[in-house]
């Protein structure tokens, strides 16, 4: 078998695990999107283009909150800022590549395939590796946009007593699950929920998930740098 | 500005924060400081969307009062804590929403 296609298919294969949470998120998002007011087109659309959950999620809860336009584009840069870190760890592994393929690996680099294939590149160091992080974003493309569709679909059956925004901030938390156990995480989370939660009517043009992102990660720096010195 | 424009924008801005660090930066430019910081950010945004979500109503006053969803992201977080689990999470957060709200 030729060894892209080897890599690929390993690729496919240690990412299909962490499909199971991303199967009821698609579902979410294309309920909620139509539910708000979205055509299933520009549902689709979304899934397609800007193609990660927490970004389409944050688009969906300001859009609906009455936010401005440029709230909700620096929100969803503020809440993909994370994806900053990504590429730089897994650059050192890309950088010989075309710029083709760098497009190429820039669309399908979410939080799924980074996790695993970053851990492939740690421990191969074969010319072919990025067809692991290939394989892997090509199968969290595909269960996105089928669960996304299969939302669109089912949204026209679901009654709103069943109160499935609910689910958005049960994901948010469920995300944040490795968090909870480290105490300068709990902090910040704390930090962040109180500061938009209480900013939430007094922060100009909905920008609260800004102001509570920027106060937590401060907090985080300054914490962090304490607990140095305490060392 | 129209439905897709802002999803045009939406998308580049999600493209560019992925694409620019593999594209331009080499891997010296970012300092372990950086790194460590870079990865609160997850601890730093969600929050920000969970707790308005749960705490405030639709009108954005505080609700805390015959609440279920208070007592459901709570058992949920208890149990995404014990399980380590995303499925867990959110399926025991959703179950005991909808016990509160559909049995008692």
């Amino acid at each position: 078998m030729d060894n892209k296609f080897r890599v690929f298919l390993k690729g496919i294969f240690d990412v299909s695990l962490l499909m199971i949470p991303v199967v009821p998120f698609g579902l979410i998002f294309g309920v909620l999107s139509i539910d708000i007011g979205f055509s299933p087109i520009e549902t689709m659309g979304m899934s397609l283009i800007v193609f990660g959950g927490a970004s389409q999620i944050v688009l969906l809860q300001l859009f609906s909150g009455g936010a401005s336009s440029l709230v909700i584009i620096s929100s969803v840069g503020a809440v993909n800022s994370r994806h900053l870190l990504y590429g730089a760890v897994v650059s050192e592994h890309l950088s010989d590549l075309k710029l083709i393929w760098k497009i190429v690996i820039s669309y399908f680099l979410v939080d799924q395939a980074f996790a695993r294939s970053n851990e492939y590149f740690k421990k191969n160091k074969d010319k072919d590796k990025y067809f692991h992080l290939f394989g892997g974003g090509i199968t969290c493309w595909v269960i996105w946009q089928t669960t996304t569709f299969l939302g669109i679909v089912l949204g026209a059956f679901i009654p709103e007593k069943l109160g499935l925004s609910f689910a958005v901030p049960l994901t948010f938390l469920a995300l944040l699950v490795n968090d909870f156990r480290k105490l300068i995480n709990v902090i910040v989370i704390i930090i962040s929920g109180l500061v938009a939660t209480f900013g939430f009517n007094y922060v100009p043009y909905k920008a609260y998930v800004i102001v509570a992102g920027v106060t937590a990660l401060l907090t985080a720096a300054i914490l962090t740098k304490l607990n140095k010195k305490n060392e | 500005m129209s439905n897709w424009l802002l999803i045009i924008y939406c998308g580049l801005i999600t493209f560019l924060t992925r694409f620019s660090m593999i594209a331009l930066l080499k891997k010296e430019m970012f300092n372990d400081r950086i790194r460590e910081i870079l990865s609160f950010v997850p601890s730093a945004i969600f929050p920000a969307i969970i707790f308005p979500a749960i705490f405030l109503d639709n009108s954005g006053d505080f609700q805390l009062e015959n609440n279920p969803k208070i007592m459901a992201a709570i058992i949920a977080m208890l149990i995404g804590i014990i399980s380590q689990n995303i499925i867990a999470t959110i399926i025991s957060g959703l179950a005991s929403y909808w016990f509160l709200i559909f049995m008692v």
